[in-house]
């Protein structure tokens, strides 16, 4: 394998964990808060239909990513009165928040655009375009010829879009909230032992409908970015699994923001790698089964969990209703 | 005193929440340009309104009432198992097994040796995260997600790299033989003499989903496994200091459960497609989510659920055929039941207490 097809691979894993980094980051803020959420799949989909749609009709992707974040943060409210008002069992909101949104994408884009579950091509300026970095090579012919640190600036780094930065951007700045500020120190506290935090009299129920809420405007930004960056449109049930393998690299990661980037860019690699099974087979000399690769980032969860590589220990409080008086 | 009475509870809870998941599903009806009564009147003639009908919906049913039962079993246990649509699945590789591998000289014979092997295989496959939350203590919902995935793609594998015969391109094992065929509810009613529409999927499994519902209700209820199993379920330190073990329940609730799932398997695989492909549970083991939500984990509630969401998965394929609604209508349904039901619950409830405390009080 040449230096510049693992470039390719590596450009690939980035594009493809940046959806992944975003949800997990979501579901960070929301279970650090004590609100477990199963819900980021459902989320995402129906941000990324909405965000579809919006450009599609409009022509404008800002447009469309606007409306991707509030059609997040729509199911997020339902999550939060359902696990943070009514106590309910968050787990089975989140269940119930996946088949919503599953149905009512196609259901909805189906009646709006009529293309069995899809919304139109989206193009110009209905698409996030990637930014190309100045002095990058843009032409594959002239990549091949350049030197490999000009091909790294102009494979890896130059050409995505701006979601993918701010994305990376996000990581740090996550946890500069989460570790160095007022309000990230009362989040997680929130997540741990709420009635410590009821007791020093901060309002238990406005700090997790924060985490909620800051939950759906990330999962709003990951689905949009499915359908107007990643691939240009909509298609039923887009989101694969996503959601769920965010969850994955959250407990991966321990629920800490920067080695959720590292797990998100291990699940993003191997999903680069399942559509490269001819230079895997290459590399390593033997043929590895795509559906194994698949597989990967559930069975490395399952070890995980298991704790035979360090315990992921989740949040205290996570999935409890706080009931203020017995 | 008990804030409500207990037909309000059994009975008036999971009506209102179907009316108010009825309410949504018409809502969402009339934003998308559609009529709700009339597509309400195509799905109850669709679901109900011949034998064809009927045979549908109770095929239908029939998953339901497996993974429905399934669902139940581990909520007594308080857990809840999002994976019975994984150990559905390789149910179905044990039901292929068995069909394919052992030659059967009669289908009275094939069905409980194909249901041995769909248990055994939906048993093992809910055995390690079972054993993991008992042991490791890692949280079941998500390690029967991860299994959930896992074992499609195992699937996956096993049909495209080992159950696939030679020469044939379809990710799918051979038919199964004739012998293992099993009756339709046409041939089982045509000895009686009734006619039933012979096209209809609905075959002898119905009986066995039935037989099921009677089991799991002597389990639960009148046996010391049960008891214990609720005990658990209602207080894990409670059952601790009466002695039962909690691994031991905890990896038996989950074996049963995985191994219902796993038996409806006998209804799909064996009883209609007669073979088995990809993603041959269709989305089933979520549906009983619902359905024992619905059901309040109660074999009987469990059934009458099943029935119902068989007629909405019937009826929501008329609508397809004639309204043009794409069949995801009644994936919006499960959900919105499954949030009225099993999220909001709380909101229902509360108000209903309230209104009955209320009108305790005006008479007394």
């Amino acid at each position: 394998m040449d230096f510049l097809t693992l470039l390719q691979i590596l450009d690939a894993s980035l594009r493809l964990a940046t959806p992944l980094l975003l949800a997990c980051l979501a579901g960070l803020f929301s279970e650090r808060a004590g609100i477990f959420d199963i819900g980021l799949e459902g989320k995402m989909l129906v941000a990324a239909f909405l965000a579809g749609a919006i450009a599609a009709t409009s022509g404008n992707v800002w447009l469309g990513l606007l409306a991707g974040i509030g059609a997040s943060l729509m199911l997020s409210v339902v999550h939060g009165l359902a696990s943070i008002t009514f106590r309910g069992n968050q787990l089975i909101s989140g269940v119930a928040i996946n088949f919503f949104a599953a149905g009512l994408t196609v259901v909805a884009s189906q009646s709006w655009f009529g293309q069995g579950g899809r919304t139109p091509q989206l193009s110009g300026a209905a698409r996030f375009d990637p930014i190309i970095w100045p002095g990058a090579i843009t032409k594959i012919k002239d990549l091949r010829k350049a030197d490999p640190l000009d091909q790294a600036y102009s494979e890896l780094l130059s050409g995505h879009a701006i979601i993918v930065y701010a994305a990376l951007l996000l990581v740090p700045l996550s946890w500069w909230v989460l570790y160095r500020t007022r309000f990230g120190l009362r989040l997680r506290a929130v997540g741990e032992n709420p009635a410590a935090v009821d007791t020093a009299g901060i309002s238990v129920v406005r700090l997790r409908y924060s985490a909620v809420l800051i939950c759906g405007v990330l999962c709003g930004i990951a689905g949009a970015y499915l359908s107007t960056a990643l691939q240009a449109g909509f298609v039923k049930d887009m989101t694969a699994g996503r959601g769920y393998i965010a969850l994955a690299a959250l407990i991966f990661a321990k629920w800490r923001p920067w080695y959720a980037l590292y797990a998100c860019l291990l699940f993003g690699f191997l999903q680069a790698l399942a559509l490269r099974p001819d230079v895997l087979e290459k590399a390593i000399g033997l043929k590895v089964q795509v559906q194994l690769l698949d597989a990967l980032p559930y069975i490395l969860t399952v070890i995980i969990l298991a704790g035979f590589v360090g315990k992921a220990i989740p949040p205290r409080a996570g999935g409890e209703p706080y009931v203020k008086e017995r | 005193m008990d804030k409500m009475p207990k037909w309000a509870d059994v009975v008036l809870i999971p009506l209102i929440s179907l009316f108010l998941a009825a309410l949504g599903a018409g809502a969402v009806l009339m934003a998308t340009g559609h009529d709700p009564i009339a597509a309400l009147g195509v799905m109850i003639e669709g679901g109900m309104g011949s034998s064809r009908a009927w045979g549908y919906t109770l095929y239908y049913a029939t998953n339901f009432i497996f993974t429905g039962l399934a669902v139940a079993v581990a909520i007594h246990a308080r857990l809840f198992n999002i994976g019975a649509e994984g150990q559905a699945l390789l149910g179905g590789v044990g039901v292929a097994v068995a069909c394919l591998q052992i030659p059967w000289p009669h289908w009275s014979l094939a069905v409980l040796g194909a249901l041995v092997f769909a248990g055994l295989f939906g048993g093992l496959w809910a055995i390690v995260p079972a054993w993991l939350q008992a042991k490791r203590g890692s949280h079941i919902v998500i390690t029967t997600i991860m299994f959930n995935f896992i074992a499609a793609a195992l699937l996956n594998f096993l049909l495209v790299e080992v159950m696939k015969p030679a020469g044939v391109m379809e990710p799918a094992t051979a038919s199964f033989p004739e012998a293992t065929h099993l009756p339709s509810f046409a041939d089982m009613l045509g000895v009686f003499g009734i006619p039933f529409a012979s096209d209809a999927p609905a075959n002898f499994a119905f009986i066995l989903a039935v037989i099921a519902c009677v089991l799991v209700w002597l389990l639960i209820w009148r046996t010391r496994l049960g008891y214990e199993i609720r005990a658990f379920g209602h207080s894990e330190t409670g059952a601790r200091y009466a002695g039962i073990s909690g691994v031991k329940i905890i990896v038996i609730a989950m074996v049963i459960s995985g191994a219902l799932a796993g038996m409806m398997s006998v209804n799909n695989v064996m009883g209609e497609a007669e073979r088995l492909v990809l993603n041959s549970s269709e989305g089933a083991g979520f549906i009983g989510i619902a359905v024992a939500l619905m059901g309040r984990n109660h074999p009987m509630g469990v059934f009458l659920a099943a029935v119902l969401f068989g007629f909405l998965y019937q009826g929501g394929a008329q609508l397809s055929f004639q309204l043009q609604i794409p069949r995801e209508m009644v994936t919006v349904i499960q959900a919105l039941v499954i949030l009225f039901t099993g999220a909001l619950d709380q909101m229902i409830r509360g108000t209903l207490e309230r209104a009955f405390l209320a009108a305790r009080k005006w008479r007394a």
